[in-house]
């Protein structure tokens, strides 16, 4: 099992409003609503947290669901937001804003 | 002996819209005429001084490259606007710049109109695809994209509203709340907007139905639509952020609903 760590892209601009994460690419003004996973992964997202970790304690806790399924799941999530550039993820921890 | 160059005579005036005079140099007199016809209302002495001063070139038909759709790039303190019909430059921190554009209204107009968004973007304001009115001394936004209903709305507007535009609408924040000024960028209503302001006191998003009726919108959605109908063209990180935050600035201090109407005078019944 891989062992991501993961950390919020700090050029691009997030809010929460009313529980919902929006979060907008600086590259292009893509605009992205995260759903409620997604969000407890970014918000968790500091670079030094595993993901599996995060998974563990902010995932499983709050919704019934295999730590196995709900990791795949969240990689999955990951390396989504990564793929619009506003989610970094690397398999070691990221210094702010050093991983590419 | 011959005398081999001639006095050149320079023509300039000044567009002020939302607070923000632009002053424009040309030395083609027919071009100066257009642009007196195409933004009365928005002419203004040119006695103070202006925020840009803008010298233009006209080029003919043909002669620029063509891009399909309008770039704005910002390097070494410079904005850099392209189009097929134009090509413009403009360093801020001078106030200066220059155009090289078709002698069209919509030319010039499309570079007035990024240059609005990117000075309203540091100020907190914005460009908004919108009709907007006043009714008792209050400024209403009717947001919406092409279709929605803006120019109907408009159209129906009775004679105690005055419109500000039919498709573009030019916000800036005063004091708690923010301000709608007219506008010369219009729509299919083809009528320039009243110079003149109101404080904003409501944001409608638009939508044709069978009825008229005003329904509430979670705040996540007032803010992805209204993100979705502010203009922004530049490939700017900062200025990307800065707009992001201003709309939700936008969202917290003023109400957003539905207005779902159809299409006859009685929906301006609503709207007081």
């Amino acid at each position: 099992m891989s062992n991501l760590y993961v950390a919020r892209n700090p050029r691009v601009a997030a809010r929460s409003l009313d529980g919902e994460m929006m979060i907008m690419s600086g590259s292009d003004s893509t605009l992205f609503t995260l759903n409620k996973t997604a969000t407890i992964i970014w918000q968790s997202a500091d670079g030094a947290t595993p993901l599996e970790q995060i998974v563990r304690q902010k995932i499983c806790t709050e919704y019934q669901v295999e730590a196995s399924e709900a990791l795949r799941d969240a990689e999955s999530v990951a390396r989504n937001l990564a793929s619009h550039g506003i989610l970094q993820i690397s398999e070691q921890p990221i210094l702010h804003g050093a991983a590419k | 002996m011959l005398e081999l160059t001639s006095e050149v005579e320079r023509l300039s005036l000044i567009i002020e819209v939302g607070r923000m005079p632009v002053r424009v140099n040309t030395t083609d007199r027919d071009f100066l005429g257009m642009l007196q016809e195409r933004y009365a209302g928005y002419v203004v002495a040119s006695a103070g001084d202006a925020e840009i001063e803008f010298d233009t070139e006209l080029a003919p038909l043909g002669n620029l490259p063509p891009v399909e759709d309008v770039q704005v790039l910002q390097r070494d303190g410079r904005w850099s606007l392209t189009r097929g019909d134009f090509r413009a430059e403009w360093e801020p921190a001078k106030r200066r710049g220059w155009i090289r554009l078709k002698p069209a209204p919509y030319s010039i107009d499309a570079v007035l109109r990024i240059v609005h968004t990117l000075v309203l973007a540091k100020q907190g304001g914005f460009l908004l695809h919108a009709a907007s009115a006043i009714r008792n001394g209050k400024a209403f936004l009717f947001a919406g994209v092409s279709e929605a209903g803006k120019t109907t709305i408009s159209r129906l507007a009775p004679p105690d509203v005055t419109l500000l535009t039919d498709e573009i609408s030019y916000v800036r924040p005063q004091g708690e709340g923010y301000v709608a000024f007219g506008t010369p960028f219009t729509g299919e209503l083809a009528k320039l907007g009243e110079n003149v302001s109101a404080p904003i006191a409501g944001l409608y998003l638009l939508a044709k139905g069978s009825e008229n009726r005003i329904d509430p919108i979670s705040a996540g959605e007032a803010a992805r639509s209204l993100l979705a109908n502010v203009l922004f063209f530049a490939e700017d990180e900062e200025l990307v952020q800065s707009i992001f935050q201003t709309a939700f600035e936008f969202v917290s201090r003023v109400p957003i609903s539905r207005l779902t109407f159809f299409p006859d005078a009685r929906v301006w019944e609503l709207i007081r």
